[in-house]
C-alpha cells in the first residue's frame, strides 16, 4: 500500500502546477475578439437563448448549471484541503447527520480506507457503521443493495473501482433494476464510489476506466469528481440521492488541494460544471482530463484561441443543457476523455450531441480518448495511452481551421 | 418439550462445531457435537460422516443411473410414529391451507400459461411446499424473504394476496409489482418479500444485506427490540456459487439474524445435483463456516418446521445464522418450458408417494386434528381464492404507456436536464410515456 502512496505523491508534483489554482482566475480570462479568431466561419447567435434562459429560472432552481458551481467569491475564509479530506468531509457530514448513512468496503474501517478516505471514521462511528468487509466485491455490494432495500444508506467503496467488475452482476441486475422490477416498491439509495483511471504505472488492471462499462444500465446515476470543491459536493448529493449512484474518483487527483467554503453546500448530480467560458470551441471532459485540457488551454490561449472548457461531472445523464448553450456559441466540439475510445463516454456523448445539436455544428465533434489498450506498466507507453496536452492543443488548432 | 438442537454436522470427527472457543459466550449450547440429539427431526443420523450411505452417494458418478438409486436409499425414511403432537389444531389448519393454496395456485399457473395468459419463463413449486410453508409461517411481517425465480408460493406464503401474484404473472398493473417485475421478480415492501431473481445466487447477498439492516438497527439506531429475521431459499445448483460461499462467511462473521435454505430437489434444471457438486452434503458447508449445518427431510411439513423453529431462534436471538438443506423434489419441470425427459420415472414416483400435503393431512386425520370435511372445506376455499385471482387478473388492465418511464429512477430527476434546460421529467411527454429519455 505505501507504495500507492508514493507513486501518487510523485504523480501529483507533475499534475499540480496546473491544478493548484483558484477557479476564479478562469472565469476572469479576458474574451478575444471575433476579428482575432482564425476561422472564417459567421457566428449566428440562437435566437431563443435568451427566452430559454429566463424560462429556465421559473423552472427547478437547479437546472441551470454554472454560478452554484464554482466556489463563491469569498464571503467567509474556507479552509484549504486535499481531495481526499473533501471527500471524507463529505461523508462525515451525511454519516453525522443522517444514522443511517454507513460505509462498507475492503480496509475502509481500521486502516481508514486504502486512500484515506475514510480515515478515523471507524474509531468515530463503529466497526458496524464502517465496514470492512471480506475481499468478496459481489456479495458486499449486493449485501449494500439489500440493506438499502430495507432502508439504510449504504456507501460501498471499491478500493479500486475496476475491483467492482466483480460486482457487476449485483451493480446491473440489483443495483439498476429493482426499482423497476419491484414496481417502484424498493429503492436502493446506495453510493458506490471509488478510485479508478490511469494512475502512475499501476498495471493494466489497476488503471481501468470503467464508465464506459457501467454507462448502459438503466436506473443508475454515474458523476466523476475532479476537484476537492465538487468531490465533497458530489458525495454529498449522491448521499442525498433516493437513487444508486456511482461516484467515480481518479487515483492521480487524491492530494489535489483547493480551498473550499465552511459552509455546508451540496452539488447538483445532473449538472455539469463551467471551468472557463470561452468563445472559439467547446471542450468537453471530465475528472482527470480536465486538468490536461486547462494546460492545454494555458498554451491555447497564449496562441490567441478562447476555448470553453465545461468539466460534464455527470456522465449519466449528461446535461445537455449546459452543453448545449456552449454549442450553440462556439459551433466547435472537443470532447477529451480518459475513458476508452470504443463505447466510451464520448462514443455515448458524441452521438447525443449529434441528436440534439446537429444543426449548431460546423465541424464533425472530435473526440480524443484513451487508446483501445490495456494500459501498459512502461511509463513511456502508459503515458501514450492516453490523452496529453499537446493532442489537445493540436486538436483544437485543427477544428478551429 | 425441549428444543431441537442440531446434531453433530462436523465435517471430520474431531472438528469442533465452534470454530473457536471465544464463541461459547452463547448461553444456549445448541450445538454440542458431542451429543447426538434423540429429539432431532432431520436425517442427518442416515447421512452422518461414518455411514455407509455416503459413500454411496461419494461414488455415485461413477456408475451409470445409480445416483438415483442411491438417491432414493438414501432419503428414504419412514415415518416414525410422533408421541407428543407437534402442532395445535389451528396450526395445522394453517399450514394445511398454506400448501393447498401454493399447490392449487400453481397448477392454476401451468393451465393459464397454456392458455395463453402468462408468457416467458414460469417455475413452478409443485411438491417443495413443505419448505415454504414450513418455514415462512413462522415469520412475522416484519421479517424479510427473498427467494430466486421459483418465488410465487414463498410471496403467497408470506401473506401478499393470490390477486396480487396472478397480476402480476399476467402482467397486469394490478400486479404486486405493477406488472413489470413478471413470475421470476416477485417483491412486496407490506409483505416485506424481497424478490424474486432471475440469476441463482444473486438473492444471497441481498439477504444477507436485510439481515445486516437488522442487526444495524439494533445496534447502531438502538431499536433494541429489533430482531427482524431473513430468510433466504435458493437451490442445490446455487449452492456451488461463489455468492453463497461469500453470504456464508460474512453472515457467520457477523452473526447477521438470517437463515439460508437450501431447497435441495436435486436437479438444477438438467444437471444432477450429484453430478455437479463434489461434496453433495450441501448442509455440510455450514460448519466449514462457523455456523450450524443442518439437514432435513424437505417432503415433511413438520419436520421442516421444526428445524425451522430452531433456525429463526436462533437468529432472533443474535447468535447468527444457519444453514438448513430441505431435501425435497420438484413434480413438474424445472419451468412449464421443460420437457422434463431427463428423471428417472422412478424418482418421480417416489417422491410422488412423499406428498407433502397427503402426508399432513395423514398426520392431521390420524391425531384427530382434522375431520375430512374440514379439510375439504379447506380445499374449496382455496379454488374459490384461486378462480377468483383468475378473474381478478382477467379483469384488470394492461399497463399504460405512461408507466413505461416511472419507477426507473426512485428520484426521476436522474434522468437528467434536456437541452431545453428543463429536467426530462418534467416534460409531459415522459408522463405519456413517449418523451425520448
Amino acid at each position: 500500500m505505501a507504495s500507492i502512496f508514493q507513486v501518487i505523491g510523485a504523480a501529483t508534483a507533475a499534475v499540480s502546477s496546473s491544478t493548484s489554482f483558484d477557479t476564479k482566475k478562469f472565469q476572469l480570462c479576458s474574451r478575444r475578439s471575433v476579428s482575432e479568431r482564425k476561422s472564417s466561419f459567421v457566428v449566428v447567435k440562437a435566437s431563443g437563448s435568451n427566452r430559454i434562459g429566463s424560462r429556465a429560472d421559473q423552472l427547478v432552481t437547479n437546472a441551470v448549471a454554472t454560478k452554484a458551481d464554482t466556489p463563491p467569491a469569498a464571503s467567509k475564509p474556507g479552509h484549504e484541503l486535499l481531495l481526499f479530506e473533501a471527500l471524507r468531509e463529505g461523508l462525515e457530514e451525511e454519516m453525522e447527520r443522517d444514522a443511517r448513512v454507513c460505509v462498507m468496503g475492503e480496509d475502509v474501517g481500521h486502516y481508514g480506507g486504502s486512500y484515506k478516505v475514510t480515515k478515523g471514521l471507524a474509531d468515530k462511528y463503529g466497526d458496524l457503521r464502517v465496514l470492512d468487509t471480506p475481499i468478496a466485491e459481489n456479495s458486499f455490494t449486493g449485501m449494500g443493495i439489500g440493506a438499502a432495500m430495507t432502508g439504510l444508506r449504504p456507501i460501498i467503496e471499491g478500493m479500486n473501482m475496476g475491483f467492482l467488475l466483480l460486482a457487476f452482476n449485483q451493480i446491473s441486475n440489483n443495483c439498476g433494476m429493482l426499482h423497476y422490477t419491484s414496481g417502484g416498491q424498493f429503492k436502493i439509495p446506495v453510493v458506490i464510489r471509488g478510485p479508478g483511471g490511469v494512475g502512475r504505472q499501476l498495471g493494466a488492471e489497476h488503471s481501468q476506466r470503467l464508465e464506459s462499462y457501467f454507462q448502459s444500465i438503466p436506473g443508475i446515476q454515474m458523476v466523476a469528481c475532479s476537484t476537492p470543491y465538487n468531490a465533497k459536493g458530489l458525495m454529498k448529493a449522491a448521499i442525498r440521492s433516493d437513487n444508486p449512484v456511482i461516484l467515480f474518483e481518479h487515483v492521480l487527483l487524491y492530494n489535489l488541494k483547493e480551498r473550499i467554503p465552511d459552509e455546508e453546500y451540496v452539488l447538483n448530480l445532473e449538472e455539469a460544471e463551467m471551468v472557463r467560458p470561452g468563445e472559439h470551441v467547446t471542450i468537453l471532459t471530465y475528472s482527470r482530463m480536465r486538468y490536461h485540457v486547462m494546460q492545454a488551454a494555458k498554451t491555447l490561449v497564449n496562441k490567441g484561441y478562447d476555448p470553453e472548457v465545461i468539466d460534464i461531472r455527470s456522465l449519466k445523464p449528461f446535461d445537455l443543457y449546459t452543453i448545449g448553450n456552449s454549442i450553440k456559441k462556439t459551433h466547435l466540439v472537443l470532447i477529451v476523455e480518459e475513458c476508452m475510445r470504443t463505447g466510451g463516454i464520448g462514443a455515448s456523448l458524441t452521438a447525443a450531441i449529434n441528436e440534439n445539436f446537429n444543426d449548431y455544428l460546423d465541424a464533425p465533434i472530435v473526440c480524443l480518448s484513451s487508446q483501445d489498450v490495456p494500459t501498459p506498466y512502461a511509463g513511456t507507453l502508459e503515458e501514450w495511452t492516453v490523452v496529453q496536452p499537446p493532442q489537445i492543443v493540436a486538436a483544437v488548432e485543427q477544428l478551429c481551421r | 418439550m425441549s428444543s431441537a438442537t442440531f446434531s453433530a454436522t462436523t465435517a471430520g470427527p474431531h472438528l469442533p462445531l465452534y470454530t473457536t472457543r471465544a464463541r461459547s459466550h452463547d448461553q444456549n449450547p445448541m450445538f454440542d457435537p458431542l451429543k447426538k440429539s434423540a429429539s432431532f427431526l432431520g436425517s442427518s443420523t442416515k447421512l452422518s460422516f461414518n455411514s455407509t450411505t455416503t459413500t454411496k452417494l461419494t461414488r455415485a458418478n461413477s456408475v451409470a443411473r445409480s445416483p438415483i438409486v442411491a438417491v432414493s436409499e438414501v432419503k428414504e425414511k419412514k415415518s416414525k410414529p410422533i408421541s407428543n403432537l407437534l402442532i395445535t389444531k389451528e396450526e395445522g389448519l394453517d399450514l394445511y391451507e398454506d400448501m393447498i393454496l401454493g399447490r392449487a395456485f400453481e397448477d392454476m399457473c401451468a393451465q393459464m400459461y397454456y392458455r395463453g395468459k402468462m408468457f416467458g419463463f414460469v417455475h413452478l413449486y409443485n411438491g417443495q411446499e413443505a419448505v415454504s410453508t414450513g418455514f415462512i409461517r413462522l415469520l412475522k411481517k416484519e421479517d424479510s424473504v427473498v427467494s430466486t425465480y421459483r418465488d410465487h408460493v414463498h410471496s403467497l406464503s408470506k401473506g401478499v394476496p393470490a390477486r396480487a401474484v396472478m397480476s402480476e404473472l399476467f402482467g397486469k398493473t394490478t400486479g404486486c409489482c405493477r406488472g413489470q417485475g413478471g413470475s421470476m421478480h416477485m417483491f412486496s415492501k407490506e409483505h416485506n418479500v424481497l424478490g424474486g431473481f432471475a440469476f441463482i445466487g444473486e438473492g444471497i447477498p441481498v439477504a444477507t444485506g436485510a439481515a445486516f439492516s437488522s442487526k444495524y438497527r439494533r445496534e447502531v439506531l438502538g431499536k433494541a427490540d429489533c430482531d427482524h429475521v431473513t430468510c433466504a431459499f435458493f437451490g442445490d445448483g446455487t449452492a456451488n456459487n461463489g455468492q453463497f460461499f461469500e453470504c456464508l462467511n460474512m453472515a457467520a462473521l457477523w452473526k447477521l439474524p438470517i437463515v439460508f435454505v437450501v431447497e435441495n430437489n436435486l436437479w438444477a434444471i438438467g444437471m444432477s445435483h450429484l453430478r455437479a457438486t463434489s461434496d453433495p452434503e450441501i448442509w455440510k458447508k455450514g460448519p466449514a463456516f462457523g455456523m450450524p449445518g443442518v439437514h432435513v427431510d424437505g417432503m415433511d411439513v413438520l419436520k421442516v418446521r421444526e428445524v425451522a423453529k430452531e433456525a429463526i431462534d436462533r437468529a432472533r436471538r443474535g447468535e447468527g445464522p444457519t444453514l438448513v438443506e430441505c431435501e425435497t423434489y420438484r413434480f413438474r419441470g424445472h419451468s412449464l418450458a421443460d420437457p422434463d425427459e431427463l428423471r428417472d420415472p422412478a424418482e418421480k414416483a417416489h417422491y410422488a408417494a412423499r406428498d407433502p400435503i397427503s402426508a399432513l393431512k395423514k398426520y392431521m386425520f390420524e391425531n384427530n386434528l382434522a375431520s375430512e370435511a374440514e379439510l375439504k372445506a379447506i380445499e374449496k376455499k382455496i379454488d374459490e381464492v384461486v378462480e377468483d385471482a383468475v378473474e381478478f387478473a382477467d379483469e384488470s388492465p394492461h399497463p399504460d404507456r405512461s408507466q413505461l418511464l416511472e419507477n426507473v429512477f426512485a428520484d426521476p430527476r436522474g434522468f437528467g436536464i434536456g437541452p431545453d434546460g428543463r429536467y426530462r421529467c418534467e416534460d409531459p411527454k415522459f408522463t405519456q410515456g413517449t418523451a425520448h429519455v
